[in-house]
């Protein structure tokens, strides 16, 4: 028995080995090991869509349950069976209120997709029209008119992103010349520290009211709408504290063999500071930004909606106070890209993060 | 052929021979004490060294007795705590470039390829010379350590061997006039580590710098040096016994082994350590 086993594995193995000569001389490769890559991958996909679908399905039925029998008290049998009726046909006026289902949110996909495109012909026909009326405004020294209407997906995307660069770029500005000084001198390092220590855990909230009073009595007077300053400038403080801390930590560790090494090549403060310390913490500061970049993109949702800037977090809190089926579908569409972006910034920063640091180890 | 200039260049920039016999290192009644939560540590007390220009010096002691200490106050890196270390006849203050170090660890910056690492120092010790003339002389001690194909690696892909020879090379290309060296092959395995000292010394014989070296390696001790410094075990450690060893330059390691003094001088130091 256990020989015939043994015979037919190893028999399995030859054909195994046939197998794999016949596709390398096609020119693929093994594929056992990626089909595991793919195929895990795909299975928790579609596991994760089934329970969604079941899930929604419930939440839905476990809504009309009760707007039934809500009838059938108030109102009486035909009123209830009217509304079951209703709900089966799954017309627009008899919809339910709950987390939406796979296939709904698929089609609020595809409606903010041909969305997209209306909303670029108007954009279009608008610049068309005003042609002629701007070249004049032009002419004359007037600033031209824009289109101010209705914004695309794509649109409050490209705002929010924009706002997280802004924030990013403002947060690198800040943290990382701050981190070099503080790392440098282990005096200031202590004067500032308790700084560092209070403000790092504030919450997003409560950086935007401090960036909007400010900004407001600043620009007190101008008419110009300042809801991207300010919620720039509240995602870069909020973000910053990761990069600032490790800037400080990387370049005020720096390895004594290399400080020792520019001691007895007496390296000028200059040289020391660009040929030896910052190189030798670059691999921290970008460790540092990569944090404040996820934050940085975390924090914008909350502060864009405080803000009324219209990016994603505007686009998800009006949708919720619409408060329609659809608008529930379209949040969880807007929740999706939003994790989606977040990843693929995230990827960037590794990315950069590996190319410069020195010792070959991955982060994750 | 830029590789032959680089070396008349480099033979014009040594200072021309002087008598031999200079004093070049005058360590005086020198004290290290170190506090530690436990008091004072005394270290080193009372320590007298005088090693003569163009010198080999090799020092050997237990662990923990001083030696890093020592080297490291030569070095002018760690403060000295009483007495005096001069260097040709003036105290020396702080670290410099006269006195070049190789550490036990390569301490290359990774980032930088292995030219960058010894540009780094000659950079800064010839900064009179043109770009060209600076990088002739980064390669032509690269090339010396056996790395002429490896000018652009980063430091950080070279083996630890390949390392510690441009450690050498870096320490050697700013003409320093004291080389200190700190167990620089003791992470290194026993082929490789014959293979350095053989271009150390090959080396040290064109450039004769002075050179004290510390190792835990008796064979070694007496194959490099001119005399070996044996060190008491702390603390107060103190020169306890010098050894001058009279084989004629350049060597091999083939008649050191077959020299008849070679037995006579290992034995000494083997028990001056077990003592
Ligand atoms: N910074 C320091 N503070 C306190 N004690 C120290 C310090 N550095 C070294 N010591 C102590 O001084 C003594 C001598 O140290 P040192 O490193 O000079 O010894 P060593 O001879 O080089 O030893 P090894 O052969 O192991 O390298 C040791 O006991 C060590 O613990
Ligand atoms: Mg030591």
């Amino acid at each position: 028995m256990k020989q015939s086993v043994t015979v037919s594995k190893s028999e399995e193995a030859k054909w195994l080995e046939g197998i794999k000569v016949v596709l390398s001389k096609l020119q693929f490769k093994t594929p056992t090991f990626n089909l595991k890559k793919i195929i895990v991958p795909v299975i928790s996909i579609v596991a994760f869509i089934g329970i969604w679908y079941l899930g929604a399905e419930a939440l839905r039925q476990r809504e009309i349950n009760f707007r039934v029998e809500k009838a059938l008290t108030d109102q009486g049998q035909a009123a209830a069976n009217a509304l079951q009726a209703c709900f089966a046909s799954n017309e627009s006026t008899c919809q339910t209120n709950t987390l939406p289902s796979p296939t709904q949110v698929w089609a609020s996909v595809i409606t903010l997709v041909n969305d997209y495109y209306v909303v670029k012909q108007d954009k279009l026909d608008f610049k068309n029209k005003t042609a002629a009326v701007n070249a004049k405004r032009i002419a004359a020294g007037k600033a031209p008119i824009v289109y101010t209407g209705r914004a695309s997906f794509v649109d409050i995307v490209i705002r929010s992103l924009k706002t997280v660069f802004a924030g990013f770029l403002l947060a690198f500005f800040i943290a990382v010349p701050i981190g070099i000084v503080i790392g440098l001198s282990p005096t200031l390092r202590n004067a500032i520290n308790w700084f560092i220590q209070i403000f790092k855990p504030v919450s997003p909230v409560v950086w935007y009211l401090l960036v909007f009073m400010i900004v407001k009595t600043l620009l007190i007077g101008t008419s110009s709408d300042n809801s991207f300053l300010i919620s720039f400038i509240s995602v870069g403080l909020c973000a910053m504290w990761a990069t600032l801390v490790n800037t400080a930590v990387g370049v005020s560790t720096v390895d004594k063999d290399y400080i020792n090494v520019a001691k007895v090549l007496k390296l000028g403060q200059l040289q020391k500071i660009f040929k030896i310390i910052l190189p030798s913490s670059l691999p921290l500061i970008f460790t540092g930004l990569r944090i404040t970049l996820s934050v940085a993109w975390m924090v914008l949702i909350a502060i864009e909606l405080l803000a009324q800037s219209p990016g994603l977090g505007t686009f998800v809190w009006e949708e919720f106070q619409n408060g329609s089926s659809e608008s529930n579908s379209k949040i969880i569409v807007a929740m999706f890209v939003i994790g989606i972006i977040g990843f693929l910034l995230d990827r960037f920063m590794l990315t950069i993060q590996n190319m410069v640091s020195f010792n070959k180890s991955e982060g994750i | 052929m830029s590789i032959l200039e680089a070396e008349t260049h480099i033979i014009t920039q040594t200072a021309p021979e002087i008598e031999t016999k200079e004093l070049m290192l005058d360590l005086k009644n020198l004290k290290k004490v170190y506090p530690t939560p436990k008091g004072e540590y005394v270290v080193l007390e009372d320590l007298n060294l005088q090693i003569m220009k163009e010198e080999f010096v090799t020092i050997i002691g237990h662990s923990g007795c001083g030696k890093t200490t020592m080297l490291s106050m030569i070095a002018g890196l760690n403060e000295i705590t009483g007495g005096s270390i001069s260097v040709l006849g003036k105290p020396i203050k702080g670290p410099g470039p006269d006195r070049g170090v190789i550490f036990q660890a390569p301490s290359l910056m990774p980032w930088m390829t292995s030219l960058q690492n010894v540009l780094l120092g000659v950079n800064q010790v010839f900064p009179h010379a043109t770009k060209a003339q600076r990088n002739d002389i980064a390669k032509y001690y690269l090339q010396k350590v056996g790395l002429e194909d490896a000018f652009h690696k980063k430091a950080s892909d070279l083996s630890q061997g390949m390392q510690q020879r441009v450690g050498i090379a870096r320490a050697f290309a700013i003409k320093p006039k004291v080389l200190l060296l700190d167990e620089p092959f003791g992470m290194l395995d026993s082929l490789t580590r014959g293979e350095l000292q053989d271009i150390l010394i090959e080396i040290w014989n064109k450039e004769k710098i002075t050179a004290v070296m510390i190792t835990h390696d008796v064979d070694e001790a007496i194959f490099l040096a001119d005399r070996v410094v044996m060190m008491t075990s702390g603390p107060k450690a103190k020169i306890g016994d010098v050894l001058e060893i009279d084989f004629e330059r350049p060597r091999t390691r083939k008649t050191v082994l077959e020299h008849d003094d070679y037995y006579r001088y290992r034995k000494h130091l083997i028990d001056f350590l077990e003592h």
